[in-house]
């Protein structure tokens, strides 16, 4: 995968909901003045009737998304991952799940991905808050091709969701033709002596963490739990009875994220060890993404030691 | 639009008033205060103005309507129940569990509730991003809000007023309840407001001074906002002097009143007056 071109996932956002706006006349991508940097240019440029902008007004956005909701319309409210979640967190719960309305929130920036721009724009907490409210789906593709693919999951399937792309350029992981299915675990390869788990951005880390692991003897099964909520369940059982070793690995907070949905799992199981990685509980600051990683024990080192001493 | 007089109009008020008592008085719970000072506007709306079908609560042609002080709900569930939405019997059921009238509205439960809300300043965003899908879809249809003077506080208020002045949102109309109350005091002490239609005027809406407790001077206002000449891209603010509590001599103008129950004595004198006001 390394031979490939490094993309942003905000990319396969930009790229894939020009394709799915011009199918269907109800989408409409709502931009909250950052359309530049979160790709919605193009979309702009060739649907001109299908796009807003309402201007740096996040909670408005989201009202507004609301409103175009309940008339049929398939709002995307494009901004970044901490004002997607956290500056608008109570209209998300208010006006969008309480109303269970066809709205998705599209964020960029998601982690550590806006390395230089430091802890404002890091969201290292988003999808941990948003897991809490009902009816929302929460997903974070690893690249490119999956990125576009659950965006056009996302439009075609009805209900809130809230996506999270990256800012910056990701390894790509699939082809164009590997399909997905919104809340279920994608088996990157399968193996016997360890399960890992990511999604997002540390996919790419986890399937080198299994090179190694092999090169070690140690057969690891990666899954890409691209969707955190709903919880592939089932993906996670399975890990426990015919495994009994997890590590889990994301870019956030190791609270509420992807880490804490799979411990629970496992502890009503009870049974099963499950190690985390994932950002510490603290905040990021401006340095290049992989010191930003590194400083939370996001590598593929780690993975590889943890899933050894497991 | 219904051809109903003021005298019809009046009374239509009254009633809903008198079922707003009843249904708060049956649930020992609610907010009087405001669903009072809020009837005139409500009442000429759903009797006069607005184009629904109860029968038929999502049609997608529909007026809409967004209590953005969604706490003020009985007077709209008392609308909804007077004009067929659901059974009136529903009505005694306000607060209780199982009832599609929640203490504050809800989209999913109840028919004829056209977005949740309950939670202050999110229902002109809500209503601005309906009426922008009207005019996407090249739609008639006219959307209503209700706005608290003190619910104005809230800063996405003033966001979505923007989106209507960029967006053209002549199809929006809102009423501002100037009751002058909030939950902790007057406006003036809690978070003085200024002159709230000079505010809307400098985001670039249409704004009507008027009694909104006056059916005469609500129809004038609202029959303005259907004339060809104000179909000239201006959102709507009708900004209407109010009195809280209006049409109970004891709920008038008291803080007290904002989320307060009667008991019998209360419940029993309120009704009276009340029905000394039909005409």
């Amino acid at each position: 995968m390394s031979e490939l071109k490094k993309i942003p996932t905000r990319n396969g956002f930009g790229d894939e909901i020009v394709e799915v706006g011009k199918e269907n006349p109800e989408i409409v991508v709502l931009d909250i003045d950052i359309g530049k940097s979160c790709k919605t240019g193009e979309f702009k440029k060739q649907l001109p009737d299908q796009y807003l902008n309402v201007g740096i007004a996040e909670q408005n956005g989201a009202g507004v998304a609301a409103g175009l909701a309940t008339c049929g319309k398939i709002p995307f409210v494009v901004t970044y991952a901490a004002f997607g979640s956290m500056r608008i967190c109570e209209m998300i719960r208010q006006e969008i799940c309480y109303t269970n309305l066809n709205v998705k929130i599209a964020c960029s920036h998601g982690g550590f991905t806006p390395a230089n721009d430091g802890a404002s724009h890091q969201a290292i907490e988003d999808m941990g808050i948003l897991r809490t409210i009902p009816n929302i789906s929460i997903m974070m593709p690893a690249d490119y091709n999956q990125a576009r693919k659950l965006v056009r999951a996302a439009a075609e399937t009805y209900g809130p969701m809230y996506l999270r792309f990256t800012r910056d350029a990701m390894e790509q992981v699939y082809g164009p033709d590997v399909e997905f299915e919104i809340g279920k675990a994608y088996q990157i390869q399968d193996g016997k002596d360890v399960a890992i788990i990511a999604n997002g951005d540390t996919v790419s880390l986890a399937i080198k963490a299994a090179k190694a692991l092999e090169e070690k003897g140690v057969s690891a099964r990666v899954l890409d739990m691209h969707t955190i909520k709903p919880l592939d369940v089932e993906a996670v059982k399975a890990c426990v009875e015919e495994i009994g070793k997890i590590v889990t690995v994301e870019d956030h907070n190791i609270i509420n994220g992807l880490g804490s949905g799979v411990c629970e799992v496992a502890a009503e199981m009870g049974k099963g060890k499950v190690k985390r990685i994932g950002i510490q509980d603290q905040f990021g600051e401006s340095a290049p993404y992989e010191r930003l990683l590194a400083k939370n024990g996001i590598t593929v080192d780690n993975i590889v030691e943890t899933a050894l001493a497991l | 639009m219904k051809d109903v007089s003021i005298k019809e109009l009046k009374n239509a008020a009254t009633d809903l008033r008198m079922k707003v008592i009843d249904m708060i008085y049956k649930a020992q719970s609610g907010h009087p205060g405001g669903s009072l000072s809020a009837a005139e506007f409500v009442t000429a709306c759903y009797f006069k103005y607005m184009n629904v079908d109860p029968k038929n609560p999502r049609w997608a042609d529909r007026d809409r309507m967004v209590l953005s002080k969604g706490h003020v709900c009985p007077i709209q569930y008392a609308a909804l129940g007077a004009l067929g939405y659901f059974p009136l019997e529903v009505l005694d059921t306000l607060r209780k569990e199982g009832s599609p009238l929640q203490g504050h509205p809800s989209m999913i439960k109840c028919p004829g509730i056209d977005i949740s809300t309950g939670s202050l300043g999110q229902g002109l965003a809500c209503a601005a991003g309906m009426a922008l899908a009207g005019k996407m879809d090249k739609k008639d249809y006219k959307v209503f809000c209700v706005v608290g003077d003190g619910e104005a506080q809230e800063g996405e208020i003033w966001e979505a007023a923007n989106t209507a002045n960029k967006y053209k949102l002549d199809n929006r109309i809102m009423f501002v309840d100037v009751n002058r109350l909030q939950l902790d005091g007057t406006c003036e002490e809690v978070m003085p407001n200024g002159d709230l239609g000079a505010k809307f005027k400098a985001f670039g809406w249409d704004v009507y001074y008027y009694d909104g407790n006056s059916m005469e001077e609500t129809v004038e206002v609202l029959d303005k906002c259907y004339a060809p000449e104000a179909q000239n891209g201006n959102p709507k603010a009708l900004i209407g002097a109010t009195v809280k509590g209006k049409g109970v001599s004891f709920m008038e103008n008291q803080v007290g009143w904002h989320g307060v129950a009667p008991n019998d004595e209360q419940y029993a004198q309120a009704m009276e007056e009340l029905k000394a006001q039909l005409i």
